[in-house]
């Protein structure tokens, strides 16, 4: 489904803080699967994230979505392909304050000029999923740790796309909140969601339902889990 | 929750609304007064008037159009003021232009 | 109706943006509305009362001949009326006894005139009500003025000119000939000035030659130029309204520049979770587009209302001071709404389409930020 060939990344190129943050990168990501990333801080996991979620692009190398070469793509299809395929959940949720809940969740549908009463139905629909129906006319900056983790699931989900990402979803969540992110992350995955996540919490590497594991370290894949790679 | 473009775009139709009212009501109190300024014209030409009654305060304020250039204490038109009535217009500008030949 | 929902979405979303920023968006449009409201009034005030000149002061004399002496307006004798009638062309030669007045009682200058209706009521005066408004009481019976001799002129209030015509008649008295002339010590054999009529449009100018030449301490005056006067008055390039142009322009200049000064980090960081999130940078710019549409359009279209009232239903209340100046007298009128469209569409062109490109231009350089970095921040 997603495919990087000989993919690099380099930050500053030609300047003195030229950085390498990804070198040599092939991976295979097929469908329907929950994938970490793992590693140590810097070893280039929000990178390829990025790269795999049509955020950035690479220095060198190609990366395929959906058998699509997105390399060279115009900025303006790239947004569209990001924005129909991936759904983001960012390291601190990055809700918009003195917006609603629901507001929040509309977000990223309002340039596709989908009639609001529509969308309003879908946000209202993923919220009662999430069990924050109650919690609709909250302001973002009211809701708890929790709440805001499944705002940002919902958001995630508003434009159906078929691909999650998740950068250090649990960095500020108790144990019991990171366990329910993943329950809600494997009914998802029930349901045929691919998920990717890049994480440090060794509770979401260990969980049940991760099929697959890559460990970077220094900008390279160094091992992996049970997927096709090269 | 209402939508708040539906406010806004309320709000600018009521305003856009009125401002075509406001159009409306200049044309109909300017049709009204045809009469009002038939009788000030006919009042105009019976006395022989030639100025706007705006300012009383000093003589070339009252009758700009029959101003001489030498009004008291005053150099020519583009002296300084010395009442405030004379800094809120130009001198006429017949005063400005008027070639030799006529003056 | 999918690029018009589009449009309506981002909307919702800038009024939001805005209303969270509720304090400064609402200073921001009252300032905005306040330099409207300033610029258009005087455009409303100034038009209006040009447009009433044009009307009311067609009926003015086509042709007034004055005397100058050493620069200076003097008595004309009516002999030079004699001289005038004889140029060909010329007809309706008369003489004009006018003057003014200065009234210690309270300050008032008051324009004396002779009206040749009432030469046969001598002792009897017609007055504006603006004068009327300056005497004291309402039964006016007999006003003293004093005479040129330092005696007194005992003269009855027989009317009074009606209100509508205050624009022109406020500070009007009206008298005979016999005591006009007792008034001001003016000899039979002067006038104030002499009016006359051309037969032929086309022929003023040679005739004002022609007069200049034949009485070379003469002054003629067109009503061509009595007219220009008024389109004159409140022209944009002097006295108070040059003043007030300026200081509106440059608060106007001050909401744009801080406008284009650039995002606050807060509208920075809004923005790259919006690029985060799938909207592309054209979308950023349109709701930077509706932003600006949304406090401009608003407050022109506040700031006209409010000085189409101001000046129209309120008289120009608050440039009252100003026009008065040291005038005791001071018309009562309600100018007649005369707009021009096409000064109203100017001022929008010059206020709302430049605050609307100074609140998209700043943004561009944020819209185009890399999504990459808000998964950094």
């Amino acid at each position: 489904m997603i495919e990087l060939k000989d993919v690099r990344k380099v930050y500053n190129a030609g300047k003195p803080s030229e950085f390498v943050a990804l070198d040599g990168i092939d991976l295979s990501l097929e469908a329907g699967r929950v994938t970490v990333l793992k590693g140590p801080s810097g070893s280039g996991k929000t990178t390829l994230l990025s790269l795999l979620g049509c955020m950035a692009r690479p220095t060198a190398g190609r990366i395929h979505v959906f058998g699509r070469e997105i390399t060279s793509l115009p900025e303006r299809f790239l947004t569209e392909v990001r924005r129909k395929t991936f759904g983001f959940i960012f390291q601190q949720f990055q809700l918009i304050k003195g917006m609603t809940a629901i507001e929040n969740v509309m977000i990223p549908a309002y340039p596709s000029g989908e009639r609001r009463a529509e969308l309003k139905a879908r946000a209202e629909k993923l919220l009662e999923m999430l069990n924050l129906s109650h919690r609709a006319e909250a302001n973002a900056e009211w809701l708890s740790g929790g709440e805001a983790q499944r705002v940002a699931i919902a958001r995630a989900l508003i434009n159906n796309p078929a691909v999650i990402i998740a950068d250090e979803p649990t960095a500020h969540l108790d144990t019991k909140l990171a366990r329910e992110f993943m329950e809600i992350i494997e009914n998802l995955n029930g349901g045929g969601m691919t998920v990717l996540i890049a994480s440090h919490d060794p509770l979401i590497h260990e969980s049940p339902g991760v099929d697959h594991v890559v460990t970077l370290k220094d900008g390279r894949i160094v091992s992996q889990g049970a997927f096709q790679c090269s | 929750m209402r939508r708040r473009s539906n406010c806004y775009l309320l709000l600018t139709g009521a305003l856009l609304l009125l401002m075509a009212l406001a159009f409306g009501h200049a044309s109909m109190v300017r049709a009204d007064n045809t009469q009002v300024f038939q009788r000030r014209a006919e009042l105009v030409q019976s006395l022989g008037l030639t100025d706007l009654c705006l300012f009383t305060d000093a003589r070339y304020c009252r009758h700009p159009s029959m101003a001489d250039r030498n009004t008291a204490f005053q150099d020519n038109p583009m002296s300084f003021e010395h009442f405030p009535s004379g800094s809120l217009f130009m001198p006429p500008p017949h005063l400005k232009e008027r070639t030799d030949e006529v003056d | 109706m999918r690029w018009i929902e589009k449009q309506r979405n981002i909307l919702d979303f800038t009024l939001g943006s805005l209303l969270r920023r509720r304090g400064k968006s609402l200073a921001l449009l009252i300032v905005y509305s306040l330099v409207i409201f300033m610029l258009a009034s005087v455009i409303f005030f100034t038009h209006a009362i040009k447009k009433e000149a044009a009307v009311v002061l067609e009926g003015a004399p086509e042709m007034i001949v004055q005397r100058l002496i050493a620069g200076r307006h003097d008595l004309i004798p009516k002999s030079y009326a004699d001289t005038i009638r004889e140029i060909k062309g010329v007809y309706a030669v008369n003489g004009r006894l006018w003057g003014y007045y200065y009234d210690p009682t309270n300050g008032a200058n008051y324009t004396l005139m002779v009206d040749s209706d009432l030469n046969d009521t001598a002792g009897s005066i017609v007055i504006g009500k603006g004068v009327a408004r300056n005497l004291p009481g309402d039964n006016y019976g007999a006003i003293p003025l004093k005479a040129s001799d330092g005696s007194y002129l005992f003269l009855k209030v027989g009317g009074i000119l009606p209100a509508e015509s205050e624009l022109v008649s406020a500070d009007l008295i009206l008298m005979s000939e016999k005591d006009f002339r007792l008034m001001f010590g003016i000899p039979d054999e002067y006038v104030t000035d002499i009016t006359l009529q051309v037969r032929n449009p086309k022929e003023y100018t040679t005739v004002a030659t022609k007069i200049s030449q034949l009485l070379p301490d003469s002054r003629p005056i067109l009503k061509e130029e009595i007219l220009r006067t008024y389109d004159a008055v409140f022209d944009w390039r002097a006295g108070i309204l040059i003043v007030i142009l300026l200081g509106s322009i440059l608060a106007f200049l001050i909401l744009a520049w801080d406008r284009s000064a650039g995002l606050s980090v807060e509208e920075k960081h809004e923005t790259g979770i919006l690029k985060a999130l799938g909207w592309e940078t054209s979308d950023i710019l349109l709701m930077k587009f509706w932003e600006g549409v949304a406090i401009s359009l608003t407050s022109f279209l506040v700031g006209i209302l409010a000085a189409y009232v101001h000046v129209f239903f309120f008289a120009s209340g608050l440039f009252e001071p100003v026009l008065k100046g040291w005038s005791v007298l001071y018309p009562e009128f309600r100018l007649t709404p005369f707009i021009d469209g096409y000064q109203v569409a100017t001022l929008f062109l010059l206020t709302v389409v430049p605050f609307t490109i100074a609140t998209i231009i700043p943004a561009w350089r944020t819209a185009t930020i890399d999504p990459d970095t808000m998964m950094r921040t």
